[in-house]
């Protein structure tokens, strides 16, 4: 496709990867797409890191005894699993990867408002990670990524406050990326491009940012707070010392909940882009879908209580966080309901982000629907904290926000880089990411409602089957994630060229050149027009 | 070791009525999500077959307008899940208010054992036999850190924290044994912290409970511990008592010293007697000294259980005030 479009003259000219090379030109970058860079390769280190300990769950896990790990190690494995997943990986990864790259590209800027402070942004998540692998490297935490007191604050023996600061840290990094994202929005788009014509990308990463910057403080309050009471116990959590354990659900969910929407919401807006350039159409119901986004913001710091139905919290208070969180329903599957009336008389191919695109429509309306039932107060007494629990949030946020990421990956590669992948090892890994998800956490489904708790190292033998069958799904899963670090990897240098706008899409980032200049666009462009306005075929849309 | 189990089940067995309610309740759930997941499946394969890409320069018919589309689809699913929001809400209050006239056992969960006391004197741990057929309630409390008492066969579970009681309650129909999970992550061995709810016959149970030999009623060792601490020295009912007269307290409403309203239910006792200064009855002193760390959880459970055999304020009506308790605390529990 792309190659022909490619002119030598375009072959020679400066962009931001050949625009100055070396370790400082890297380090010291205040170019968005160069920090994104940097971050896109932190935020792989923790994912393998993370999927490392994955592979150690599974394998304990295939066996219903205790028999692989001691029982501390197992726990270490899944909660340093969760933490870095969430706070490493899955936070940081859409926005601070994609959104950092392409939402001056999309709105027509030639950086973020804050080039400085984006690069800090980095720097701060390096060091909250460097803590986290430090207190890792000592021994790790057993806590789970959820820090329950007073397990947390008096009970446990390991490296908690330092894990808890690393977090801490990272949450600054994820702080200063929202109010950057926010600033940027509002002051820097192009001329022309009204806030109803930017990209659902965009308005994916305003809610999100939203979320990052009133949520995070109350995170990183309730993590000071741990420290404080396991240095001092100043009784807070601990009831041995006049506190209330349930109160740290309270503040650590009016967080960890919101947090999931972090987590999808960018994911959601990445699919707007795949759905409407594969299907050449713009997005069924735009202003539905852009307002579903903000509305799901807004909902997602309402319900946190679905997490303690049966934490001693008055039955009544559950009724009320059950019907709240019913409602986040009716958005996301607005969304979905869009999405896929927008294939209705698309121009549909089925290329290797659309893949991914096509697959978290399936994996989410499962994940959300399974959500449903989780908040629902007579199912979720029976499920909550059971493998249901476990196997609904990794359809949810691998199954969704990993497959969006991926689909990102595959869709921007080509804009990052400026060289096309595999095809077919790219169609191919899609379709093994997508088997050995669902064979991994399907079953997880059964055991839970079968009642097997979660974090759980060993369990009754009736329940071998079906984790036999998860932990070999996994093994597939594993299998498709690394086939894509092999060919991305060798396409960088073996690719063949992308060109400006390999996939005939609309949109400014593709109207610039692949990499595109250090300063993203030669002249500001003027946008006329609405999003993903496909009228006639690849019309140069740049006034 | 056998590496391949001869059973495996993929659906959990029933032991109660409510478990089944939740079954259907689930059951309705799924349909819901099998018709919306299958729909939309449906709808992309249908689109993408029908609507693939004929030439590289092709683009998509512009949208048609889609408002009702929109306002179809908001509704739709909205009703549906205000109608499971009902349901599920009427499930949970049937599963989590115990019925009047509950025999009441007493549960202490720690790292990483279940203690169960019973009325009639005596202790298991792991195991809890009851009786077929009777409404059967748990006052629980843990030792040390959260956990959570789930019976997969009842479809329920309830946290069991520590510092204060919470209560699960079940009617079981079918004698047999039943898995008892720890679902709340507690330490190193909290997937050993298992064990099993043995339901049996009356009959049979009265007979398990007679080859227990001779154990003393836990209101008894209850009361043995209140003279033994001296507790009488003050509460007492005549002209010398200096605190509260505890017969006919149990389920009373008292007045505080600010002029509050109090109900004496299990959290109260166990707040009065670990930390009697936090809410004084009026027109007494705060006299009492603190029982923190000096009372096991078993001991709290036997005073409680003494202060509740000496009657509540209506005594015909006790297993009324009974009901109410259990109410005002959950409620409480914020
Ligand atoms: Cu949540
Ligand atoms: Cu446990």
């Amino acid at each position: 496709m792309g190659d022909q479009m490619t002119t030598p003259a375009e072959r020679k000219r400066l962009n931001y990867l050949n625009a100055d090379y070396g370790v400082k030109s890297w380090l010291l970058a205040t170019d968005h797409k160069r920090i994104a860079l940097l971050y896109l390769l932190s935020i792989t280190v923790f994912f393998f890191l993370g999927g490392l300990m994955a592979v150690g769950i599974r394998l304990e896990l295939a066996t219903p005894a205790g028999d692989l790990v001691q029982p501390d190690t197992y726990n270490r494995l899944f909660t340093m699993h969760g933490i870095l997943m969430i706070f490493f990986f899955l936070i940081p990864s859409i926005p601070a990867v994609f959104g950092n790259f392409l939402i001056p590209l999309m709105i027509g800027a030639k950086d973020l408002a804050f080039p400085k402070i984006n690069l800090a942004s980095w720097y701060v998540y390096s060091i909250g990670g460097l803590f986290t692998l430090w207190s890792l490297i000592q021994g790790g935490v057993d806590t789970g990524w959820t820090f329950y007191t007073p397990f947390s604050t008096t009970y446990s023996n390991t490296y908690v406050i330092a894990t808890a600061l690393g977090i801490f840290i990272v949450g600054f990094s994820s702080i200063m990326t929202g109010l950057n994202f926010i600033v940027t929005i509002h002051r820097m788009r192009a001329p022309g491009l009204t806030w109803f014509r930017l990209p659902l990308f965009i308005w994916a990463h305003y809610a999100t940012s939203l979320i990052q910057i009133l949520g995070t403080p109350v995170l990183a309050i309730t993590i000071l707070l741990v420290g404080a009471e396991r240095l001092f116990h100043i009784g807070i959590f601990d009831p041995a010392y006049g506190g209330d354990p349930v109160l740290f659900q309270h503040l650590f969910w009016f967080y960890s909940h919101p947090a999931v929407y972090i987590m999808i919401l960018p994911s959601m807006g990445v699919i707007s882009e795949i759905i409407a350039a594969f299907a050449r159409k713009r997005i069924f119901g735009y202003k539905v879908v852009a307002f579903a986004s903000v509305t799901i913001a807004v909902l997602g710091f309402l319900v946190w209580g679905h997490h303690m139905f049966v934490s001693s919290q008055s039955p009544f208070t559950g009724v009320v966080f059950s019907f709240l969180s019913m409602l986040v329903a009716i958005p996301s599957a607005v969304k979905v309901f869009n999405w896929t009336a927008t294939l209705f008389e698309g121009s549909v191919s089925l290329d290797t982000p659309m893949l991914y695109a096509l697959g978290f429509i399936g994996l989410f309306t499962i994940g959300g629907l399974t959500g449903i039932m989780l908040a629902n107060l007579g199912i979720d007494i029976h499920v909550h904290d059971t493998y249901f629990v476990v196997a609904h949030f990794h359809y949810v946020m691998v199954g969704g926000a990993i497959m969006g990421y991926l689909g990102g990956l595959h869709y921007w590669w080509p804009k990052i880089t400026g060289r096309l992948y595999p095809v077919f090892w790219s169609k191919l890994a899609a379709l093994v990411v997508f088997v050995g998800f669902n064979l991994t956490f399907f079953p997880q489904f059964l055991l839970g409602y079968l009642g097997m708790p979660r974090r759980y190292y060993s369990y009754p033998e009736d329940f071998q089957v079906l984790n036999v069958m998860s932990s070999a799904g996994a093994t597939v899963l594993g299998v498709g994630y690394l086939i894509p670090m092999i060919y991305l990897v060798w396409s960088m240098r073996y690719g063949k060229r992308a060109g400006a706008n390999p996939w005939g899409a609309v949109g400014l980032e593709w109207e610039t050149p692949s990499p595109p200049p250090t300063f993203n666009f030669d002249e500001t462009p003027t946008v006329d027009h609405e999003a993903y306005e496909y009228t006639s075929p690849t019309e140069t849309r740049v006034a | 070791m056998n590496l391949w189990p001869k059973r495996f089940p993929l659906f959990p067995e029933t032991a109660s009525r409510l478990a089944q309610d939740v079954d259907q309740l689930y059951f309705f759930a799924l349909l819901v999500t099998a018709v919306f997941s299958l729909l939309i499946a449906a709808l992309i394969f249908y689109f993408i077959i029908r609507f693939r890409r004929r030439s590289e320069d092709e683009v998509g018919q512009p949208e048609r307008a889609g408002l009702w589309l929109e306002i179809t689809w908001s509704v739709i699913p909205l009703v549906i899940l205000l109608f499971m929001f009902g349901w599920g809400s009427k499930v949970f209050f049937d599963i989590r208010k115990p019925p009047r006239g509950a025999i009441e056992y007493y549960v202490t969960g720690k790292q990483w054992m279940w203690k169960f006391q019973h009325p009639e004197g005596p202790r298991e741990i792991n195991e809890l036999h009851v009786p077929l057929g009777q409404d059967i309630k748990l006052i629980m409390t843990s030792e040390d850190v959260i956990h959570s008492f789930y019976v997969p066969a009842l479809r329920a579970k309830m946290d069991v924290l520590p510092g204060r009681y919470t209560t699960f309650w079940f009617n079981a129909e079918k004698a047999g044994a039943y898995r008892l999970f720890c679902a709340e992550y507690c330490g190193a061995e909290h997937s050993y912290m298992r064990g099993s709810i043995i339901v049996m016959e009356p009959d049979d149970y009265e007979e398990w409970l007679a080859t227990r030999g001779q154990t003393t009623a836990a209101a008894k060792t209850g009361a043995d511990l209140f003279s033994a601490q001296t507790c009488d020295t003050c509460h007492r009912s005549d002209s010398a008592a200096q605190a509260p007269i505890l017969h006919g307290l149990f389920g009373k409403e008292e007045q505080l010293a600010d002029g509050s309203l109090v109900l004496v239910d299990e959290n109260y006792l166990r707040e009065s007697i670990l930390n009697p200064a936090a809410k004084v009855v009026a027109g007494y002193n705060a006299l009492m000294p603190t029982y923190q760390g000096r009372l096991s959880e078993e001991d709290l459970v036997g005073l409680i259980l003494y202060i509740k055999s000496l009657g509540g304020p209506d005594s015909a009506d006790a297993s009324a005030s009974n009901q109410a308790t259990t109410q005002a605390s959950s409620d409480r529990e914020e």
